[in-house]
């Protein structure tokens, strides 16, 4: 019981203190590969200090949402992380709380009062973001939806820990078209949620062309500081749900093994869990790392769509979740 | 066979029609008549690669030799007639026209695929139990697709690519319902699709020649024998203005 909850209070400590360093790593990876040197990959870090210890201004036309909004975006990633598999594959204290379902709809609740908060100022820019990420987030919905009824058709159920399982056990699940269209269709929401490059662009500044960013127009200082580290750990959250739950379910406390064999020893003594969950996080740091070089090579070579073909994008995310479902019921 | 490897080649043959029908899709969807051509490669190769695992699980070299054949001619010598034979501006442009916007296509597309299950479920049921696998329904899908993709599109090229997907379709379904289909009648399908192939590339320069552009859906409606193309047409009824 004391551990459950001490290895919780760890997996939020990991999603808050790496994601900066994942944004860093990826800003970093992306000039790399424009031959450009690029900031230190702990340039997030230095600029989240820098926003603390400024001023905060607030307009005197905005109302309570303005001011609450940044709160609600940092603790909704936080929240989410108490109910998925970050560094365990077994069920964590809070981990019957929500399922996956549940998960999105907290986010979800972040980028609404995001959005509020951006048309709220009455900055001409923000509503103009803001009903953009509307329309992105509408059109992620149904594809959301279908990704996960389509998990809790094959695997009976929407809690993330046991979804994992499923893929692994047989081995030969891991091929089974549902699970590989579903990650497809998986990988194209992260890219519209995250508002990365096939649907928005994260490092324009041009603000009639913003979509995500628009959000956090508006703040300044601590207020600032708090949207960009959420956004951050949304990002990481959503890459901990790809790759522990969809992807790649190893390397987590309780099934480390690599080649067949086990890294420590598969006791279950009290220490050992500790010293296993503190081994997953090089091992999960690692598989984000991968799937960081897998999303520079995306950005690096698709351009930004124009805003009205993110329409047919998610629309292709759509099929190839309802071609997941469908394959699934194909089979005899 | 063993029953975990078994396994396996199944879950993979049924990857390959779930990654088959997802290019089915893309044919639907894709703008540009060069990637409707690729997809077109994808989709064969999926199809072969299909026809090889079901041939390694059943044993079955008759498979073994569709899969050849399909790997030598869709995805090489399709593609290398239509170079030959149809003009090669209709790949450099971006955007080809379509009837119906592509979300909507796209809703219509996923309709005809639940249609494809219903047709399929009946068939796969009254086959031998073994034979049973995701291929009757995807293949049907397939097949009912490439005729959607025939009725939407306006341009010659992608017309000639959903007759095609039509005949991979079929295929689809032809390698799960029997195992044993003489090499003869595998060799004249292949030959046939090739002919065929060849034809409508021939056909493809001749419109294009005659008209001036091979976006067939334009050429429905008559015209006064005066106004020999449709491009012409709009230029004299721009001067009458």
């Amino acid at each position: 019981m004391f551990n459950r909850i001490l290895f919780n209070l760890i997996q939020v400590l990991v999603v808050m203190a790496f994601a900066p360093l994942v944004s860093g790593i990826l800003s970093r990876l992306k000039e790399m590969v424009q031959s450009k040197r690029g900031p230190s990959i702990f340039q997030p870090y230095r600029d989240l200090w820098k926003l603390f210890h400024k001023d905060e201004i607030v307009s005197e036309e905005s109302s309570w949402i303005f001011r609450f909004t940044p709160y609600i975006v940092f603790v909704a990633p936080i929240f989410v992380t108490l109910l998925i598999p970050v560094l365990t594959n077994y069920p964590l204290f809070f981990a019957f709380m929500g399922d996956m379902l549940g998960g999105g709809f907290v986010l979800a609740l972040g980028g609404f009062f995001a959005t509020l908060a951006a048309i709220d100022t009455a900055n001409p820019y923000g509503p103009v973001g803001a009903s953009r990420t509307r329309m992105v987030g509408f059109l992620a919905e149904p594809v959301f939806m279908i990704v996960f009824f389509t998990v809790s058709f094959v695997a009976g159920s929407t809690i993330p820990y046991i979804v994992q399982a499923k893929w692994v056990t047989p081995m030969a699940n891991f091929f089974a078209p549902s699970h590989v269209l579903l990650v497809l269709a998986f990988l194209m929401l992260i890219l519209a949620e995250g508002g990365r490059i096939p649907v928005d662009n994260p490092s324009g500044h041009f603000e009639l062309a913003m979509i995500d960013e628009s959000k956090a127009l508006e703040y300044s200082g601590r207020g600032f500081a708090l949207m960009k580290w959420g956004g951050q750990m949304k990002m990481l959250v959503l890459m901990c749900i790809f790759l522990n739950v969809l992807v790649t379910p190893w390397g987590l406390a309780g099934n480390q093994t690599l080649g067949g064999l086990h890294l420590l020893p598969p006791v279950a003594g009290p220490d050992l869990r500790v010293a296993a969950v503190l081994l997953a996080v090089p091992l999960v740091a690692l598989k984000v790392f991968c799937f960081l070089l897998v999303l520079v090579v995306i950005e690096s070579s698709l351009a930004k769509l124009r805003l009205f073909r993110i329409s047919e994008f998610l629309g292709a995310a759509f099929v190839t979740s309802v071609a997941a479902m469908i394959a699934q019921v194909f089979l005899p | 066979m063993s029953g975990a490897t078994g396994q396996l080649l199944e879950n993979l043959n049924a990857l390959a029609g779930g990654l088959f029908l997802l290019a089915a899709f893309g044919m639907v969807a894709t703008r540009q008549a060069r990637g409707c051509l690729n997809l077109f490669i994808t989709q064969s190769l999926l199809l072969a690669a299909s026809a090889a695992l079901l041939g390694l699980r059943y044993g079955s070299e008759h498979l073994y030799g569709v899969a050849v054949v399909n790997l030598i001619s869709k995805p090489i010598i399709v593609p290398w007639l239509l170079r030959k034979t149809s003009p090669g501006e209709v790949y450099t442009r971006r955007e080809v026209e379509q009837v119906l916007n592509i979300p909507t296509s796209l809703l219509i597309a996923l309709a005809l695929v639940v249609l494809a299950y219903f047709l399929g479920r009946p068939i796969s049921n009254s086959v031998a139990s073994q034979f049973r696998g995701p291929n009757i329904a995807i293949g049907i899908a397939g097949l009912l697709l490439g005729a959607y993709t025939l009725t939407v599109r306006r341009e010659a090229l992608p017309l000639l690519l959903g007759v095609l997907a039509m005949e991979n379709g079929a295929f689809f379904t032809g390698i799960a319902i029997s195992r044993n289909l003489p090499m003869l009648v595998e060799l004249a399908i292949a030959t046939d699709g090739l002919i065929v192939v060849f034809i409508m590339g021939v056909l493809t320069r001749a419109v294009q020649k005659h008209a001036g552009t091979t976006a067939v859906g334009e050429l429905a409606t008559l015209k006064e024998a005066a106004a020999e193309s449709p491009a012409q047409a709009a230029k004299e009824e721009a001067l009458a203005k």
